[in-house]
């Protein structure tokens, strides 16, 4: 009690209670026989609780690692993470690790990627549901088997009392997937990170996955961070998104101000690439135009502004810092944002220029309704 | 000044064209010699000594005869310490252990060599026949394998070593060379198969080229490192295996010298002089650790590459 | 399961076949005559008597006949009799098996008890001080002799400390004390290296399995690094070890070959040496069969290890 005392003392400014997760410069670097990578680089942000948000890149895109390094889960001795990340207002990088171990699990699970790989493929599920509750929790083995069948049977696995004496191999990947989150929810976590849930799934299955986490966080009142790769999964799901490019964020706002207002042009990119029931079958979708940057040589300015179809002299000089785009809290890290003049005066002097992404977008708004169907509603886009 | 500043870009380049590649490859390998940590400097000094000596033991100015026994003439001393004339003293019988430890050196790097290089050359050929053809051939290579591992070799080896009338070191070696294959060739083996799952195989073999010339031109070559691998594993396991047979009693006959053959004969003498069961047992132990940390640095070195490419 | 037992059996049953004619051609191809161990050269002047020696075991007969004979016999579990004692073959086994048998499994029992938990931690500190002076032990292990370890071991604790007995075998029966005093540095002997060989095995499998994700989500669910280590990390990562112990078990023979030389007890592997050395092809015949199908079985127990370790392979198979 004492020491958590002294720890908010330490605090500039108290944390309110509605206040679960504060991230504030966050920086994560590998020092790799090439070099330092920067994965994660100045990364703040705020969560409420109850509240879910969904991170969004590319793969490389540092949000898994910005995920593990609030979780302090980045294995090696070649990480470095600075910065703070403040949980019901204790900063988690600066506990040790019995205190750590304290919260993991309990206070803050993770679901991870892969269901075939995060489960141990030579322990029984039961206990890979459970083992943690009673570690924590000092819970029997008797009760243990006893909230195992519950849990199994709230994620929905159909003859859950045959399934707990199972191994992982002995189910499909969406009922693997299940477990994993079973198993996180076990110690009622107050905080979940889901990295990648439904990627590693079929398609079908995706939906089930997606829909059950949305249920359990709005039944326990959890706060979830999603992260992903895909806006359609956030689309509709979480209250609020953040995008991120090589380490940043470079575009954060409510879902719903994302989808309708979208401001950054990589967010723009990404929406782009999402499949649209709307769209005529056959519709090619449209590509980000090449690569994203190699972590260890990033371009001088904007990192995105070597793909983006409006980059101007200003954005290959300097880096944008996040400001304000209108007055609900939505941020975005451009000098052009989209929707406005200046925006489209960038895009046509570089049109005029030829520049081969911008030509690509162009034919891809000649060619599609892309336009019109950016402002749809975002749900029935989603797939 | 320039010439430095050459070599280093030539090192710096992993793709190099042909004029220099010799050389790149002679700065490559001090480079790497560079970065050896110290222990394996060590380790590659002193098998670079322990060859050479072995090499070139009848050269060596003032080394002893290693069966000379002086205490018979009235010249030489039994179980002496280390003196100016015999650098490690003497052994019971006054025999010089500087010079047998050498002579003992012939015998145990000779018997390795000659394994490793039957077992790489057997393994590789039958390895990759066995791998690449598979079906009925494979079959009968493996069965064989199989029944040839499971006989028990060192009581193979006892057999024949005790049966033969006359036990010179090429006999040994040949018959080592009739146990040690097996594995050999089942590392081979399981290189072949891989590598005859590769693409660059399934190439060959769709522009219609002979089974032969696949054999000879893709799989052979490839199998060749990782038994060559294996071979320089098993020069440790074989020094061993030599100096085991020696010590039993069972290696080369016995006025010639061999690190076994010593530590066995210091055996009754132990509490009286210590010495001459130190020195070889030193010697034993250097070499075996020499090749063994050596293979893990060299291993340690082809990961590293791996996960860089 | 049942139909992998039974293309076991097979297979032992092939392979005792082969390796037993084997060594009944390698008897009798080899120069050196039977003869010579049942009769002693100065009585050998009498050729009616040798001739009469000769046809009474059966040594003019074809080799196949004789190996036919052996066969049938052994079979119906009759190895013959010793050349030299006398005595069946199958009581000598009997009475100087166990006594190999209980060095062999005390060396593995302590490579194992050791082996484990240093290899656990080495893997954990990967690349850490720790794990660099375990390696290097390991290596040094590794490229010990066992008739140097047991040389140094007799030096140090028989010779210098008198703790234990230099040489010599207890039977059981005289005690369990006496009986461990004297099993305790040969089975060390043959420890040291064993346990160098599996620390190094169990280290590098752990390392790849702490890379595994399973092992950050067992940590992510806050479990201590110790259960995480033994309950999630052990188990997948035991089946090189496994074969390796297997392996060891099988040719461990002739380790204790040298043990049982070097510390003068007894056991199977001195048997065969000093039957090897007397001509007595009966005993040598017997024993080899014996290692061999020791040495098959192992091998058999291993791949049942497989599928208790790893619930997958219980289903593929």
């Amino acid at each position: 009690m004492t020491t958590e005392g002294t720890v908010v003392a330490t605090l500039d400014v108290p944390a309110p209670e509605s206040e679960i997760l504060r991230v504030e410069d966050l920086r994560t670097s590998f020092f790799l026989p090439i070099g330092e990578l920067e994965a994660v680089r100045g990364v703040s942000f705020l969560l409420q609780r109850g509240r879910s948000l969904g991170i969004v890149g590319e793969s490389g895109s540092g949000k898994t690692v910005l995920a593990r390094s609030i979780m302090r889960l980045n294995v090696g001795a070649n990480v470095k993470t600075t910065g703070r990340a403040l949980f019901e207002g204790r900063d988690l990088l600066s506990l040790d690790s019995r205190e750590m171990r304290k919260l993991w699990g309990s206070k803050i699970a993770m679901i991870f990627q892969d269901p075939m790989t995060s489960l141990n493929p030579m322990v029984k599920i039961g206990r890979q549901v459970t083992e943690h509750l009673r570690k924590h929790r000092g819970v029997g083995r008797q009760a243990a088997k006893q909230t195992a069948l519950e849990l199994l049977n709230e994620v929905r696995i159909p003859e859950a009392e045959s399934r707990i004496g199972r191994f992982p191999h002995e189910l499909s990947g969406g009922m693997r997937q299940r477990v994993s989150i079973a198993s996180a929810l076990a110690c009622e976590p107050s905080l979940l990170f889901a990295d990648e849930p439904t990627t590693a799934l079929d398609v079908t299955v995706q939906h089930q996955i997606l829909n059950l986490l949305s249920r359990e966080q709005d039944q326990r009142n959890m706060t979830l961070v999603m992260v992903t790769h895909d806006l359609g999964v956030v689309a509709g799901r979480t209250d609020d998104t953040l995008v991120m490019y090589a380490g940043k964020v470079v575009e954060k706002a409510s879902t719903i101000e994302i989808f309708g207002r979208t401001s950054h042009p990589y967010t723009e990119a990404l929406m782009r690439s999402i499949p649209r029931t709307t769209q005529a079958s056959h519709t090619p979708l449209v590509a980000i135009t090449g690569r994203p940057p190699v972590a260890t040589h990033l371009p001088k300015g904007c990192a995105f502004s070597l793909r983006c179809p409006y980059a101007q002299l200003k954005c290959h000089e300097e880096d944008p810092p996040l400001t304000p785009i209108g007055n609900s809290g939505h941020e975005a890290a451009c000098w052009f944002p989209v929707g406005t003049d200046a925006n489209q005066e960038a895009f046509e002097r570089n049109l005029s220029d030829r520049l081969p992404q911008t030509l690509v977008v162009a034919d891809s708004l000649i060619a599609g309704k892309i336009g019109q169907t950016v402002g749809d509603s975002p749900e029935e886009g989603s797939a | 000044m320039s010439e430095s500043a050459d070599l280093g870009v030539v090192g710096n380049q992993p793709t190099d064209d042909g004029g220099s590649e010799s050389a790149g490859r002679a700065t490559r390998f001090v480079g790497v010699l560079k970065r050896m940590p110290w222990l394996t400097k060590f380790c590659f000094t002193w098998l670079i000594l322990l060859v050479s000596a072995a090499t070139f033991a009848d050269v060596i100015p003032g080394l002893h005869d290693p069966d000379y026994q002086g205490f018979i003439f009235g010249d030489g001393k039994t179980n002496d310490g280390p003196s100016a004339s015999h650098w490690l003293g003497t052994d019971n019988v006054s025999r010089d252990i500087l010079a047998r430890l050498i002579y003992g050196a012939r015998v145990s790097l000779i018997f390795a060599f000659s394994g490793v290089a039957v077992g790489v050359t057997v393994g590789c050929i039958l390895g990759s026949i066995s791998g690449f053809l598979r079906g009925f051939v494979d079959t009968s290579i493996m069965a064989f394998v199989d029944v040839m591992l499971s006989f028990p070799a060192l009581v193979g080896l006892l057999f024949v070593t005790t049966l033969l009338e006359a036990r010179g070191l090429f006999v040994l070696c040949a018959v080592t060379a009739i146990f040690i294959w097996p594995r050999f060739t089942r590392v081979g083996r399981a290189t072949a198969i891989t590598v005859s799952g590769q693409d660059f195989v399934s190439a060959a073999k769709a522009i219609g080229t002979s089974r032969r010339r696949i054999l000879l031109r893709e799989i052979l070559p490839n199998v060749f490192p990782a038994v060559l691998a294996f071979g320089l594993v098993s020069m440790a396991i074989l020094i061993i295996l030599e100096s085991t047979l020696s010590f039993l009693g069972l290696g080369v006959e016995i006025p010639t010298a061999s690190w076994g053959g010593m530590i066995a004969q210091s055996r009754q003498d132990l509490l009286i002089n210590v010495w001459p069961a130190i020195w070889p047992s030193v010697t034993l132990l250097m070499t075996v650790y020499s090749f063994n940390n050596l293979v893990d640095w060299l291993r340690a070195q082809t990961a590293v590459r791996s996960a860089a490419v | 399961m049942p139909k992998m037992i039974a293309s076991r059996l097979l297979r032992l049953v092939l392979t005792l076949l082969t390796v037993s004619f084997a060594t009944f051609v390698m008897v009798n191809v080899l120069p050196g005559d039977a003869i010579n161990a049942l009769i002693p050269i100065d009585a050998q002047q009498d050729q009616e008597f040798v001739e009469q020696v000769r046809e009474e075991w059966g040594l003019n007969d074809p080799m196949l006949v004789r190996y036919g004979r052996w066969l049938g016999n052994a079979v119906t579990g009759d190895l013959g009799d010793s050349i030299v004692t006398g005595q069946p073959v199958t009581a000598e086994i009997t009475h100087r098996l166990p006594i190999t048998l209980e060095i062999m499994f005390v060396a593995v029992g302590l490579s194992l008890l050791l082996a484990v938990p240093v290899g656990v931690f080495s893997a954990y500190r990967e690349g850490k001080r720790p794990d660099r002076v375990i390696s290097g032990f390991a290596q040094l292990g590794l490229s010990m002799p066992v008739f140097v370890t047991g040389l140094i071991l007799i030096y140090i604790f028989a010779l210098k400390l008198n703790w234990f007995p230099a040489t010599g075998w207890n039977r059981p029966s005289n005690g369990i004390g006496p009986n461990l005093k004297t099993v305790a540095l040969p089975a060390m002997s043959l420890a040291i290296t064993e346990a160098a060989v599996y620390t190094r095995v169990l280290r590098s499998d752990m390392i790849s399995t702490l890379k595994e994700n399973y092992i950050l989500s067992a940590r992510a669910k806050g479990l201590t690094d110790r259960f995480v280590l033994f309950r999630h990390g052990l188990r997948p990562s035991l089946l090189t070890l496994v074969t390796v112990v297997g392996l060891s078990v099988g040719t461990l023979i002739g380790g204790t070959l040298v043990v049982e030389f070097l510390f003068a007890i007894p056991g199977i592997g001195r048997r065969i040496f000093s039957a090897i050395y007397q001509r007595d092809f009966m005993m040598v015949q017997g024993i080899t069969v014996l290692i061999t199908a020791f040495y098959v079985i192992v091998n058999t127990v291993v791949d049942v290890a497989y599928m208790v370790i790893d619930p997958r392979i219980r289903r593929t198979n």
